[in-house]
């Protein structure tokens, strides 16, 4: 821990060069196969693509960092966000006869989607902290909570918002501003916001104390509990308004939506650089992986060659690679 | 599923009185309504048993859903050990894990009725009531061609990979050698709406002609359908899903262009096997054997008579 907390400032000598440009250069290895596997790689059209799905697990993962970096883990984001959107398209549908405004009625489901992420990140946070319980036991339970909810909301089925309300939704996947989608201009945003938090504020800092040594952070007068506690309902937010990306797309929420998102999410920030026990986090970093993951997905579909059966075992490689081009050479001897 | 731990717990209190009388214990073991096709089996069984019980006051029935092949061979188990059933229907969450522990059950004399996927060794169950699956991907096969007839590429997305799946594909090839159809590209959608999407997404970024899709699930359909209306692509000319989804099969019967036809692989066969089960039970009808439930081309015509509004799928 205490190694990668004096990472930033030992930054000489070339391992840790690596560790800075690894994430980076898989990054570019991966865009150069692209291209040259595939013309239209490189088109606008797939580029939008693959940065507007990427922006769930990116939005999610910004977050994350927060949590790991503090030394914690949250397991439930996945499960969360199927539980978010179910109750965004119930309340949306409900209040469709209520509400006349269309634009009330969108700002009114975007608001119950903040409203259970921060609830829902409040109550892993209060477990947590409060209660003194394992995040990853914690966690664990309200994964298993949140996805059964969505079950017995849908009835076993698919929960799908009304055709009219789909059309007014819209946009907000698929419109955008200068031609960037909406959920590319989020993700940026939540991104930069993330860095600059990381790098420059108290509580970037005291996360990276927490998660490196919470003792010694104690002592130095920092308020452990409420730090830990603000990571996790931040977490819940982002859930909520990656959802609010999430549920335009489709328009519909069922037990499949959000599966395998909290390991993806937490893949992405360790390959960004993020020590998975705490104490050094890097948000671009994690941005960096959520496009690693994205990339290998796609050009594994836009190639052929490679069967399909075999997909997860490249991307395992990948990832691994990843990290191994990052690794700490004191660690490893 | 607010109503299966109703049941549950009905059946659980109601069981020490009924047990005097001679009541008969039927056990259902089906996987969750983990997707789409599983809620709407799930859906089915329940109603199925409520309306058995209420027309048979002989038979109990004890329902139980797993999310695994381990946790379906635990309730199973439990069924045998706590609940004395007279009969098991069984929908393997696999075929291999499950072939053993049901061969145990049927060895202590219990009536097994198998649905949907097969053991891996034959003449276990009972009653087999199956879905047929290369000719659900024979019949999707055989509209491709028609509706195709001067032939044309077509993008395929397949289902989780499973033996299912491999026969489906196997049918649909099969069906369409000859025609001048290419299947250009398939991958795994794994019946899902999200990755089918993102699937379909990459195809369309790859193909500059594509003139139809065989999504082969309904869940998929959707996943494909919104990714082509994003690319705003018109070169697709329609696309083909399955299982018969009622929204699907609504908009079949609304004569939308893009959904001209569904092929059925009815999650209400779960509701077959139950009735026939019972009917085994309480009279001297024989019922075992195989019952194979075919898949039907829904067009227009006929679409009306496969939508079930209340159906969750």
């Amino acid at each position: 821990m205490s190694v990668a907390a004096d990472g930033k400032r030992a930054g000489t000598g070339l391992h840790l060069d690596l560790k800075v440009l690894g994430p980076i250069l898989a990054l570019l290895a991966l865009v150069l196969t692209g291209a040259a596997l595939n013309d239209n790689f490189l088109s606008y059209a797939n580029v939008t693509n693959v940065l507007s799905r990427s922006a769930f697990i990116g939005i999610i993962a910004v977050g994350m960092t927060f949590v790991i970096t503090a030394g914690g883990l949250d397991l439930s984001v996945g499960s969360m966000a199927a539980f978010i959107a179910a109750l965004m398209i119930l309340v949306m549908n409900a209040l469709m006869q209520n509400v006349g405004s269309e634009v009330a009625l969108v700002l009114l489901g975007m608001g119950a989607a903040l409203g259970v992420g921060l609830l829902a990140g409040t109550l892993n946070g209060f477990l947590i902290t409060t209660m003194r319980i394992e995040a990853f036991i914690v966690t664990l339970g309200t994964m298993g909570i949140f996805r059964s909810l969505v079950t017995w909301l849908a009835d076993g089925g698919t929960l799908s918002l009304d055709f009219t309300l789909r059309t007014v939704l819209r946009p907000i996947y698929y419109g955008g501003v200068l031609g960037v989608s909406w959920p590319i201009v989020v993700f940026a945003v939540v991104a930069l916001a993330g860095e600059v938090a990381m790098r420059r504020s108290a509580f970037g800092r005291h996360c990276a104390a927490i998660g490196s040594n919470d003792q010694v952070a104690r002592y130095s007068a920092v308020n452990v509990g409420g730090v830990r506690m603000a990571t996790y309902v931040l977490l819940g937010l982002l859930v909520g308004v990656a959802t609010i990306m999430y549920v335009p797309r489709l328009g519909s929420a069922s037990s499949s939506t959000g599966v395998l998102w909290e390991l993806e999410a937490i893949a992405a920030v360790i390959i960004g650089g993020t020590m998975l026990k705490g104490g050094f986090g890097r948000v671009w970093g994690t941005v960096v992986g959520v496009l690693i993951l994205s990339l290998i997905d796609n050009i594994l579909n836009l190639t052929d060659g490679v069967s399909p059966y075999l997909n997860g075992a490249i991307q395992g490689v990948i990832i691994i690679l990843a990290v191994i081009l990052q690794r700490d050479r004191k660690a490893g001897t | 599923m607010k109503h299966l731990a109703l049941a549950a717990l009905m059946a659980a209190t109601a069981s020490p009185a009924l047990a005097q009388q001679d009541v008969k214990v039927i056990g259902v073991s089906i996987p969750a309504a983990t997707h789409g096709w599983a809620g709407g089996m799930n859906y089915h069984a329940q109603e199925a048993i409520d309306r058995l019980e209420s027309v048979y006051p002989e038979l109990d029935f004890v329902l139980a859903t797993a999310s695994d092949p381990g946790k379906q061979v635990n309730d199973i188990e439990d069924m045998v050990a706590t609940r004395g059933i007279s009969a098991l229907v069984v929908l393997p969450f696999e075929s291999e894990p499950l072939t053993g522990p049901v061969a145990s059950v049927a060895d202590q004399g219990i009536w097994v009725t198998v649905v949907d996927r097969g053991l891996s060794q034959e003449g276990i169950e009972d009653l087999y009531v199956a879905g047929d699956n290369s000719g659900f991907g024979r019949v999707s096969g055989e509209y491709m061609a028609e509706a195709l007839p001067d032939g044309g590429k077509i993008v395929a997305l397949r289902g989780i990979p499973t033996t299912i799946d491999n026969e489906r594909v196997a049918g649909f090839e099969e069906a369409i050698e000859g025609s001048g159809i290419e299947i250009v590209d398939m991958e795994h959608g794994n019946w899902n709406r999200d990755d089918s999407f993102t699937v379909m997404q990459d195809f369309l970024s790859k193909h500059s002609q594509i003139d139809a899709v065989w999504a082969s699930d309904d869940d998929m359909a959707v996943g494909v359908l919104a990714a082509i209306e994003a690319a705003g692509r018109d070169d697709v000319r329609f696309v083909l899903g399955g299982a018969g989804m009622k929204e699907m099969i609504a908009r079949t019967r609304d004569g939308d262009p893009m959904i001209p036809a569904n092929v059925t692989y009815p999650p209400a066969m779960i509701g077959t096997a139950i009735e026939l089960t019972a009917v085994g039970l309480t009279s001297s009808a024989p019922v075992s054997g195989t019952f194979t439930i075919g898949s039907v081309l829904v067009t227009q015509d006929n679409a009306e008579q496969f939508y079930f509004p209340d159906s969750p799928f």
